[in-house]
């Protein structure tokens, strides 16, 4: 198949086993899941063929429209980085899809939830492959969409819908943003075509590249809650788990910082928003990781550690080094999934989000046990698990990249961020898997069914081995994105700086497992003192959000609402009720008495006279 | 100055004086007489200006019929015999409106007209004016004649009691 | 023969009998108002045959026949209504009619047995 067919074919197998899976009536469970995993591997052949097959970058284009100067086209765009990408979407999607058939196997909407992850999927290889900003834009907006049917999947659940709005919002106040980039960029350059967009930006002013640069980060702040429009990521644990692996760990996301990597010449001609993205991006990292030291839910400590390490991969693009951070997206990709779908088989094997109810799970589920181990030793970087390469790898562009006091901020973050993580994520295996287990549940704890288990081995893999393909030749080429000049930077590197994340990831969890051999029952957390309800309400960035906006846009709303009925109905209403009233008052003024019409008519009769006797007079 | 115009002037100026009392009178029955006084004057103005047979109907018709006929109602509202305080309604529109169209029609005659002479015409015989009405008019007179048996009939059926009282 | 005079005298009835019918609240002498207007009018019909050289002759006076005729056609309609409204109401005074007023409420005026 030539690769002119498989470009559009990526999107577009998801696509039909989504559509074809929406028309399966409410019993069809197993056409459902077929027709689910048979997208989600499709669309990982062709990505796979495409991965093998392409060296240099091509594109596929279709002109759709053309208004005036304006033309719209549709396409594919696909270059190496692209096609890894689509792999990891690819195999983290087949993954959730098989665990989801076991997940879910007593909930009885599962077909539409299989098509929406289908649909889900096409939306993001639409994102990696589009050659269009439009056609972007429509995956992006769909991605949202369907984040927002997953997260709200089992409405019953009472913080579900709540989730699933506040996602919905929080990510829509960014894509708005994202939207006027777009236009921006696109009617300033004639096309939506990202080749031709990039080919003329040097002929753009500087200030139309910078806005149309910080519009889009505002879009990438809320996809990948990024701080300040992190705050829907943590709710978000309100759906199910497999959809939290998919959405919030792996891709989704990821998609942000895809983006900017796609557009990096955007945001390095607009140098000021990778400013921006830089101090965002180091606020993100710690915020994160210190929100996730105080979580109880596993859930929760991992969506604040996604949040955080998102932020290392936005650092990365703030110090030009777009290739480590898609090197770290494709690792954390393999290992973040990896822990979401362990923790869903904790959590079904225990019964409960909470870790204060687990305990002592590594001898009652030893897969699950050593699987996560890999997955939680990738997250805190240990060597020679994959996140230790594309960690260090981000740290040591922050210290190659040139003086300045950003390259500085994200080195010392990002060393400060290694400790905390490697305490946070410490702390979730002592109290999950260590110690005696503190309810029943947990004693009652059982290996997950083989389509649970399965994957979760399966992500294993890469979690350990993915880092060493940063040995492997021309890899980095492989990941810089097409049309970007920059130097090459070593993936993998090992010198005297590794020694410093080495350090402080050594200090956390040694810190980690002193504080909690004191009382193996109880929750090391408690030694944050006063600080453990800041972070665990996040330094009530939450309520900050919801006092500065949400209550002012509500009331806002209310208002409107209020003047649409009294002034806008009030008007049109009144209109018709004052042309009745005057009807009617008209009409009652017309039955006159014959006095009265005597008198206008006499009365008219004069005035007629009168105007024809000056008439007749000038004439 | 003529005869003619003398006598003009004296009847015009009865005709006048009679039709004011006419609706100024608070006394329902002297508006009646006045009304006839009035109509006789202005058959007398008919005469000088040698409309013979319309000043004779005019006396028939007017002051005959008409006139005994706006008594006969006058008697059967039973009206009271002597002044009637409340007969009349506010008076300055009545005085604006028909000072000014009396007023202004004088002045537009007077102006159009001044202290010029005619020569009377042919005398308005019966004789000549049957032989219009029976020449040039008779279409006209025919639908006169319908139009009063249209006004009968519509008097008898309004004055029924069982039928001209619906509403 | 000057014809002012009788046209002023026209106008003058003409003006009187537009106060009258503005003036008078009783129908009857609404009425006779009328007739006063009818009146100026034939006047000026008849005069205006004097001063003007109609194609057909004595046309004006032919003219008032008719007007007077239509006068007596009209006083005695209006009479017949006159009438009618006393027997309904009990009173001839033009500004008591209520137009406004739904008619059924009219079967609760005292019918006076005719």
């Amino acid at each position: 198949m030539s690769l002119d067919v498989l470009g559009p074919l990526l999107p577009l197998v998801p696509l039909a086993a989504a559509l074809s899976g929406f028309v399966l009536p409410l019993r069809s469970r197993t056409a459902a899941a077929s027709l689910g995993i048979a997208g989600a591997a499709g669309a990982l052949v062709v990505a796979i063929l495409l991965a093998v097959r392409v060296d240099e970058p091509f594109e596929t284009v279709v002109e759709w429209a053309q208004f005036g100067e304006l033309s719209v086209t549709a396409g594919v765009r696909i270059d190496q980085a692209a096609t890894l990408v689509a792999v990891a979407v690819g195999v983290v999607a087949l993954a959730v899809q098989v665990y989801s058939t076991a997940y879910l196997h007593d909930d009885d909407r599962y077909p539409p939830y299989a098509a929406q992850i289908s649909l889900f999927t096409a939306a993001m290889l639409l994102v990696v492959v589009s050659g269009d900003l439009i056609l972007l834009l429509v995956g992006w907006e769909i991605m949202g969409i369907c984040s927002y049917l997953l997260i709200g999947h089992d409405r019953t659940l009472p913080g579900a819908p709540a989730a699933a709005v506040k996602a919905f919002l929080v990510t829509r106040v960014g894509d708005v943003g994202f939207l006027l980039g777009i236009v921006l960029l696109g009617v300033n350059s004639g096309s939506f075509w990202i080749t031709q967009v990039l080919a003329g930006l040097p002929g753009l002013p500087a200030a139309t590249v910078t806005a149309a640069a910080l519009l889009l980060l505002a879009g990438v702040a809320g996809k990948s809650a990024q701080f300040p429009l992190h705050t829907w990521l943590p709710d978000a644990m309100a759906g199910p788990t497999p959809i939290s692996a998919l959405i919030h760990a792996a891709t989704m996301v990821a998609a942000g910082i895809y983006v900017v990597t796609r557009l990096y010449p955007v945001f390095v001609l607009g140098e000021p928003s990778l400013v921006v993205l830089g101090v965002l991006a180091a606020i993100t990292v710690l915020l994160g990781a210190l929100a996730a030291t105080a979580q109880d839910d596993i859930k929760r400590v991992l969506a604040w550690s996604t949040v955080s390490q998102i932020g290392y991969m936005a650092a990365a693009l703030a110090v030009g080094a777009p290739a480590v951070a898609l090197f770290h997206l494709l690792t954390h990709a393999a290992f973040k999934a990896l822990l979401f779908l362990g923790a869903g088989s904790v959590i079904h094997g225990v019964g409960s989000n909470s870790m204060s109810e687990m305990g002592g799970l590594r001898r009652r589920m030893p897969a699950t046990f050593w699987s996560m181990t890999i997955g939680l030793g990738a997250l805190i970087g240990l060597p020679p698990l994959a996140g230790f390469w594309s960690k260090d790898a981000v740290l040591h562009a922050a210290s190659a990249a040139d003086a300045g006091w950003l390259p500085a901020l994200v080195y010392g973050v990002g060393a400060a961020g290694v400790l905390v993580t490697a305490w946070y994520a410490g702390r979730l295996w002592l109290r999950t898997f260590f110690g005696a287990a503190r309810s029943p549940g947990a004693e009652s704890a059982h290996e997950p069914p083989w389509p649970m288990a399965v994957p979760v081995l399966v992500l294993a893999v890469p979690s350990a081995l993915l880092g060493l393909l940063a040995f492997a030749d021309g890899f980095g080429e492989r990941l810089t994105p097409f049309a970007v000049d920059l130097p090459e930077v070593e993936l993998a590197h090992l010198g005297a700086e590794t020694a410093v994340p080495l350090v402080a990831l050594l200090f956390g969890l040694v810190l980690v497992w002193a504080l909690w051999r004191r009382d193996t029952a109880l929750d090391p957390a408690r030694f944050l003192g006063p600080l453990r309800p800041v972070f665990d309400n996040a330094f009530w960035l939450d309520t900050v959000q919801d006092r500065l906006v949400v209550r002012p846009v509500v009331a806002l709303a209310r208002r409107v609402a209020v003047a649409d009925q009294r002034v806008v109905d009030g008007a049109v209403e009144g209109a018709g009720q004052g042309t009745a009233d005057a009807g009617d008052r008209l009409a009652a003024w017309h039955r006159a008495g014959l006095p009265r019409a005597a008198t206008a008519l006499l009365a008219g009769m004069l005035l007629l006279g009168l105007a024809a006797a000056l008439y007749g007079s000038a004439t | 100055m003529t005869g003619a115009d003398l006598l003009l002037l004296a009847l015009g100026a009865v005709a006048v004086g009679s039709g004011v009392l006419v609706v100024t009178t608070d006394q329902l029955v002297r508006a009646g007489l006045y009304l006839v006084v009035c109509l006789g004057a202005v058959a007398g103005l008919y005469l000088i200006l040698t409309a013979e047979l319309v000043a004779w109907v005019q006396v028939l018709i007017y002051v005959g019929a008409v006139v005994v006929l706006l008594l006969f109602a006058v008697m059967l509202t039973r009206a009271p015999i002597g002044r009637s305080p409340d007969l009349n309604r506010p008076g300055l529109p009545a005085a604006v409106i028909g000072g000014g169209a009396g007023l202004g029609l004088a002045a537009l005659f007077a102006d159009a007209f001044r202290w010029s002479a005619v020569d009377l015409p042919s005398p308005g015989t019966a004789e000549s004016l049957g032989t219009e009405l029976f020449g040039s008019w008779v279409l006209p007179f025919e639908v006169l004649s319908v139009l009063l048996l249209a006004a009968l009939v519509g008097a008898i059926i309004v004055s029924r009691p069982d039928i001209g009282s619906r509403p | 023969m000057r014809p002012v005079i009788p046209y002023v005298t026209a106008a003058l009835l003409f003006g009187a009998g537009v106060y009258g019918v503005l003036r008078r609240r009783n129908a009857v002498l609404v009425l006779m108002a009328v007739e006063l207007m009818l009146n100026a009018v034939n006047l000026i019909l008849v005069t205006a045959d004097t001063t003007v050289r109609a194609t057909l002759p004595h046309g004006g006076q032919v003219f008032a026949l008719f007007v007077i005729v239509l006068a007596a056609a009209e006083v005695g309609v209006g009479l017949a209504i006159v009438l009618q409204l006393y027997r309904l109401r009990g009173s001839v005074a033009v500004d008591t009619v209520r137009l406004d007023a739904a008619p059924a409420s009219e079967l609760d005026e005292p019918r006076v047995p005719s």
